[in-house]
């Protein structure tokens, strides 16, 4: 039996009423204190690759390898899912988290195979962000170049 | 014959007996408050196996073998097998059947299967086309996890409201009158009910009215009072859901007071970081096999009615925005007299 709009209606707000509140103050502190210390570890790197001599640009490109290399270790041990849970978004927005978001269902889909579970799976999660990105991406350069001109790269 | 069914209500004229109770638990709810009362504790996840559909299949097969063992039931005296679980084709069930090897019905009514499968076992006992019959019904944290939601690893943050779909499997052996310590007596068969919810990271709240339904329809068609039963135990509504229910309950007029408790809330306590509490067929089907009915058995509760509720939306469904139905079944056990 489907609901009639009065009933449902009333059943939300019934809802709404006992529903529980997200500890807020506590996730934004965990977020906050977890995403800062991941960025201050990527710093830590990019630091030193600079001090190896390199340009800013190109120093910025190991720096990431590494810090992938480490979100995925970390889901490989059990940890990183464990960070997540209490950090949210402070652990899913570095790019550690774009590792997690790989490695997890590489290692949770190895089950079905290197082919149809691994390859075919691997960006379940990632995927969709990837896609979207580079669409909002398009957008926006070419409204850029179209305001601004085209410029050099 | 004088008709047996009122409203959504079967009653059994000669209520079969359960014979015996088997519970197979993961490490998780073996460390929970229940964990006495389970029959095994697995102590990890994968039980050997090399994927977690082969763990949950190997968790029934175990629950099967030594429920037969413990009722005395022998393969070829068994005459039907109920079960069911949480995974696409229930296939827990159904590989476990195969080895099983007894004349099987799959049954899919999510965290409710259990109680399905002890309402149609009990009627297939009554009407006199089994003499034995084993229902069970299970499920598996990971397998659910990464069917219905994501990989296991993945760093997600999981909402208030979100229920931790248990790693148990449930069996209960039903036999003739007269051969256990316990009696199905009445089984309420419930309606699907829509309510309009859509957050799959909520289940409870979407099960609760059809709870609600459920339990209003046993006490119209049996004419019984809340008072008839020591606890009225629903599925896994958990702490978001249960509330709701009660409240739903009151404003038809039906106050189970105290008397109204929750597998999901029992399975797990506030240390163990599972939010709402716990979910899944076997939640309830080895809260049953375990704490319920051994406290039948040894005398401690009289009779209970046990409600089991569930979420009846697959991905495909919320994905493409439709809401999530919601079903109960309620089973009416009590000491044999």
């Amino acid at each position: 039996m489907k609901a009639d709009k009065p009933t449902t209606e009333a059943y939300q707000r019934l809802v709404k009423r006992k529903a529980p509140r997200p500890p807020l103050l506590r996730n934004v502190i965990w977020a906050f204190t977890v995403g800062g210390a991941i960025c201050a570890v990527g710093q830590v790197f990019l630091g030193f690759f600079l001090l190896r001599g390199m340009p800013l640009r190109e120093a910025t490109v190991p720096a990431a390898a590494v810090m992938v290399g480490l979100g995925a270790f970390l889901t490989g041990l059990g940890v990183y899912d464990e960070i997540g849970k209490r950090a949210g978004m402070g652990a899913a927005l570095p790019i550690t988290g774009f590792a997690n978001s790989i490695t997890s269902p590489a290692m949770e889909f190895r089950s079905e195979g290197l082919v149809l579970g691994v390859g075919a799976r691997l960006f379940t999660i990632a995927g969709p962000v990837i896609v979207w990105a580079l669409a909002v991406a398009l957008v926006v350069a070419a409204v850029k170049t179209l305001v601004a001109g085209p410029t050099g790269g | 014959m004088a008709t047996r069914k009122n409203g959504q209500t079967m009653r059994f004229a000669s209520p079969p007996s359960i014979l015996a109770t088997v519970s197979v638990v993961g490490p998780r709810e073996g460390q929970g408050p229940m964990s006495g009362w389970f029959d095994v504790v697995k102590p990890d996840r994968l039980l050997g196996q090399k994927s977690w559909e082969k763990a949950e299949c190997k968790m029934v097969e175990e629950a099967v073998e030594l429920l037969m063992t413990k009722s005395g039931v022998r393969r070829s005296e068994l005459d039907f097998l109920l079960a069911g679980d949480l995974l696409n084709q229930i296939i827990s069930a159904s590989f476990a059947a195969r080895t099983i090897d007894v004349p099987y019905f799959g049954l899919y009514g999510a965290c409710s299967t259990i109680a399905e499968a002890l309402a149609l076992g009990s009627a297939l006992i009554d009407g006199g086309f089994a003499t034995n019959v084993c229902a069970v019904s299970s499920s598996h944290h990971d397998t659910a996890e990464r069917q219905y939601r994501f990989p296991t690893e993945f760093g997600t943050q999981r909402p208030p409201t979100a229920q931790w779909t248990a790693t148990a499997a449930g069996a209960v052996m039903l036999g003739p009158r007269g051969k256990g310590k316990l009696e199905v007596t009445h089984a309420t068969i419930g309606r699907v009910v829509d309510n309009g919810m859509k957050d799959p990271f909520d289940m409870g709240t979407a099960m609760a009215p059809a709870a609600a339904d459920t339990i209003a329809a046993h006490f119209r068609d049996t004419g019984r009072d809340p008072d008839a039963y020591d606890f009225v135990v629903t599925g896994d509504l958990g702490a978001v859901g249960q509330p709701l229910a009660d409240e739903l309950l009151k404003k038809q007029g039906v106050n189970l007071e105290d008397r109204f408790i929750d597998c999901g809330k029992m399975i797990y306590d506030e240390t163990q970081d599972a939010h709402a509490g716990g979910s899944g067929c076997g939640c309830s089907a080895s809260v049953f096999a375990g704490y319920l009915a051994k406290n039948l058995e040894q005398g401690k509760f009289e009779r209970i009615l046990l409600v089991c509720t569930g979420a009846l939306h697959s991905v495909t469904t919320y994905q493409q925005g439709e809401s999530i139905p919601g079903i109960a079944h309620a089973v009416s056990v009590e000491r044999s007299g």
